[in-house]
């Protein structure tokens, strides 16, 4: 790599002290029916930086969870500041000297930035809050994160998600925190809020504490860290290599390659049907823009991309769950009008969002209602249901997906996380859809029943389905598709039929993007 | 489909949900989740055969007589009528995910713009006319007002609770109309088959609304918007419209009230029908509508208020004060609502919630 020259002033061994933190050895954590981590070696040194690294499913939030005292390993040891512990919860964790900072905030909305930096340990006497105390004391820790200007007094809720963050970093420094852990800090940040983030983990690695941090953007790990340790099904790869100097190459082909094999059904040699789907310059300002595509009948297509790459938006922008605000989408040769689902189901479009539970079943039911929810309508007579051939109906797509139970009176809620997946394309499968949405199909389903899925929408697109399909797996996204699209912070970066992808392709093309292109400008100049 | 033989074993042992009874075949009806309906019916017949016990002890000298105790039914059933019958359309807009806190209020807007002499010049018809559009045009207010206004739907109604009151004193200039229409004022004390017409209405409309609710594609789309609104927007199911006919209906349920009120008293005022809403929300509750959306029966309702009914009954024949009565009342929604609660959360269930609350899937 040539761009390392430009960042080789700052010595590698600079940050960080050789005094030992936090050591992990042979950590492993079970839940039904998945080893999420399966022995993780991992070692974090007073003032440094150290990201971890992993596709989804590595096992990451897991490793994070297990520290922030949310979890308790099965096996293996946790040593902290030299001593073996195994916190009770999140608050031993916490007063040990371990914040996390998650992706979501968990601030308290309608309380000031005081009250949430001192939630839970405000300084009171007799039951009493100082409340002056309070906002001292925050001014002056805000103060050391270099945001002395955010007044205390202010409501959380009308910060920028950049100030939220700040709050968090305040809290875990009132907590005289000696780790904090940050899960994708960067996500919820505009580019040039990144700059200002990095000049407070380097404050605070200057006053010695030890900073997790954690990055789907390799060029942040490259300005920001100081060692990498890599994350493979619930396994570490790597450890400690070092941040600025191991080429892109090494650290990708050390997350690719997962030893969980999907099985994949066969694509088929037939062309594609005509074409269903066209979608042109759709955009939605500070989610995607400038989106093509194209889905034919019979041919299932896959977006690759980041959480936070517009993928999910885009999807739901297509369905009309969101209103486009520039392009068309085009069903059938006739236009869709934005922002509205009831049109697009008439039109043949259903969708199986990301967030099942919340936004696609109605758990209490039984499975043959929420089967035919698009179209139960269709199987009235005057107004009046019939839930006989409504049940007769889902019956009949039960056995087609070979859903378990087979009984359709049961309530959703009682089936696993792929037989409810099942039930939410089962419902399209009864609309007669013709174009099928599946945001992240297989999130929280095992992966027994994962091959099952992949069955099915492989047998749906034989049927004349078109599926446009989006998952944060690039494996998922290249075994399972016939023609991928990448995305990159709201664009597609690059379309390509499936074989002629690899999984290292599609990963530095998400994850190292603007790293390659820095690179391929200094190699120019 | 082609799936190997140990992902089918996989699969066939599911690890999840041990709470849950198989449906079919040796089903236990107490546990059945599907069938605690019908175990909340029993359990309110339960209390009503208990109040009925109760008043036998306290007053043998007229339980012990046919005549009246069949009498004092009817009259448990006829100050019911008018509760009842805006306890459906609360179960209807409650099932759907809102509330309707404006009944009462809409009960005496109703009233009270039907017996207006220029109104009773239309005689009956045009009486039954306007509280019924009046309700259901309130009714429609409201809906827009939680359906394209965004509001929440306990402010939405509190405001129109309080405009309605506001506009009834103004249209009645705060006095009590009398109905002179002898068609209007006789429904109140009409019999057929022994049975006051009061209470057939109600019994008509409570039967009207089970088939809505249970039968039609429109209950269908309540339960479904009440359970899960996303999940019904993302069906392409018109949440927005269906929540302006569930506050439509209720409107039109206040309108009916409204009418029977009026024939009971011969008369209408603003202030009348005061509190109706918590009685009726009240009534929803302990008849296990869930007060979050997506369940409820009609049935549980009706029963609800009728043991409310019997309740003021019984304390009335007994002689015991209005206050205690209150507290009473007040305790049985408690406790309806703790025996709920303790039937939805089996211990499996409690455990869940509590390791989950941390332990988000995996990104």
């Amino acid at each position: 790599m040539s761009g390392e020259s430009s960042m080789s002033e700052q010595p590698v061994e600079a940050a960080g002290t050789d005094e030992v933190v936090l050591r992990l050895s042979g950590v492993v954590k079970t839940f039904p029916g998945v080893r999420a981590l399966d022995g993780v070696e991992l070692e974090v040194r007073a003032g440094e930086v150290h990201c971890l690294l992993g596709q989804n499913g590595a096992g990451k939030s897991t490793l994070i969870k297990v520290l922030a005292g949310v979890h308790r390993p099965d096996e293996g040891d946790v040593q902290w500041l030299g001593e073996q512990v195994a916190f009770s919860g999140p608050q031993a964790a916490m007063k040990a000297g371990i914040a996390t900072i998650y992706q979501e905030l968990d601030l308290v909305d309608y309380l000031s930035v005081a009250e949430n930096i001192y939630l839970g340990h405000e300084p009171r006497s007799l039951g009493f809050v100082h409340k002056g105390q309070a906002a001292r004391q925050s001014r002056e820790l805000l103060g050391r994160l270099g945001h002395g200007e955010i007044p205390p007094h202010r409501l959380v809720k009308s910060l920028p998600a950049a100030g939220k963050q700040i709050v968090s970093m305040a809290r875990a420094l009132s907590h005289s925190a000696k780790l904090i852990i940050m899960d994708e800090p960067s996500a919820v940040l505009a580019h040039d809020e990144v700059g200002n983030l990095f000049r407070i983990i380097r404050e605070l690695t200057a006053q010695g504490i030890a900073v997790v941090y954690i990055s789907h953007r390799l060029e942040e790990i490259r300005e920001i860290g100081d060692r990498v340790t890599v994350l493979k099904d619930g396994r570490t790869s790597a450890v400690n290599l070092p941040a600025r100097t191991t080429p892109t190459r090494d650290l990708v082909s050390r997350m690719t390659g997962r030893s969980i094999e999907y099985v994949f059904p066969p694509r088929p040699d037939t062309e594609p049907g005509e074409k269903l789907l066209e979608v042109r310059g759709l955009g939605r300002s500070g989610e995607f823009t400038g989106v093509d595509l194209d889905v034919c009948s019979g041919e299932i297509v896959g977006i690759a991309g980041l959480v936070g790459s517009g993928r999910s938006e885009l999807l739901e922008t297509v369905f009309g769950a969101r209103q486009a605000e520039a392009g068309t989408v085009v069903m059938d040769g006739r236009g869709l009008p934005p922002g509205n689902v009831a049109a697009a189901v008439r039109a043949g479009l259903g969708m199986a969002p990301e967030e099942r539970k919340s936004q696609a079943l109605l758990l209490g039911q039984p499975i043959y209602r929420n089967m035919t929810l698009t179209n139960f309508s269709s199987y009235a007579t005057a107004g009046f249901t019939d839930t006989g051939k409504e049940q007769a109906e889902a019956m009949r797509v039960a056995d087609q997906l070979e859903l378990r139970p087979r009984d359709v009176r049961r309530a959703v809620r009682t089936l696993s996380g792929g037989n409810q997946q099942k039930v939410v394309v089962g419902r399209w499968l009864l609309g007669g859809t013709r174009l099928l949405l599946l945001d992240e199909p297989t999130r929280g389903v095992d992966v027994g029943a994962r091959a099952e899925l992949y069955q099915v929408i492989r047998d749906l697109a034989a049927s004349g389905v078109g599926v446009l399909l989006v998952s944060s797996e690039v494996p998922e996204v290249l075994g399972l598709s016939d023609r991928v699209l990448v995305m990159r912070e709201g664009r597609v970066v690059r379309t390509a039929p499936a074989t002629e992808l690899s999984e290292e392709d599609v990963l530095d093309l998400v994850m190292a993007g603007s790293l390659t292109a820095a690179t391929t400008e200094e190699v120019a100049a | 489909m082609s799936v190997s033989s140990e992902q089918k074993v996989e699969q066939a042992v599911p690890g999840h949900a041990p709470h849950a009874a198989p449906a079919a075949g040796g089903t236990s009806w107490w546990k059945d989740e599907a069938q605690e309906p019908l175990r909340r019916n029993l359990g309110l017949v339960g209390v009503l055969l208990a109040l009925f016990a109760i008043g036998a002890y306290i007053r043998p000298d007229l339980y012990s007589d046919a005549d009246w105790v069949i009498n004092n039914i009817m009259v448990i059933l006829t100050q019911a009528a008018a509760i009842g019958v805006i306890t459906v359309g609360m179960t209807f807009v409650i099932i759907g995910g809102g509330i309707d806190l404006s009944v009462g209020a809409l009960i005496a807007l109703s009233g009270v713009w039907a017996t207006t002499l220029a109104t009773q010049s239309f005689g009956p018809v045009g009486m039954i006319f306007t509280a019924v559009a009046v309700g259901i045009g309130a009714g429609l207010v409201n809906g827009a007002l939680v359906a394209y206004g965004k509001l929440v739907p306990f402010i939405a109604t509190l405001a129109m609770l309080v405009a309605a009151r506001g506009l009834a004193a103004q249209i009645s200039g705060k006095q009590t109309q009398i109905s002179t229409d002898q068609i209007i004022n006789g429904i109140a004390t009409t019999r057929i088959g022994g049975i006051p017409l009061l209470v057939i209405i109600l019994l008509v409309v409570a039967g009207l609304g089970w088939v809505l609710l249970n039968r039609t594609t429109f209950g269908r789309r309540t339960v479904a918007i009440g359970g899960n609104a996303e999940a019904a927007r993302l069906a392409g199911i018109n949440v927005r419209g269906h929540t302006m006919l569930l506050y439509a209906l209720s409107g039109l349920c206040c309108g009916i009230a409204a009418i029977m009120l009026t024939s009971l008293a011969t008369s209408s005022q603003a202030a009348a029908a005061e509190l109706y809403e918590l009685d009726a929300i009240a009534a929803a509750i302990i008849g296990g509508t869930l007060l979050s959306g997506g369940r409820g029966t009609i049935v549980g309702s009706l029963f609800g208020v009728i043991v409310f009914s019997a309740i003021t009954n019984l304390f009335a024949i007994a002689n015991l004060p209005t206050e205690v009565q209150n507290m009473v009342k007040g305790a049985i929604i408690v406790v309806a609502v703790l025996l709920q609660q303790v039937r939805f959360s089996s211990v499996t269930q409690f455990a869940r919630r509590h390791g989950l609350t941390r332990a988000k899937p995996q990104t």
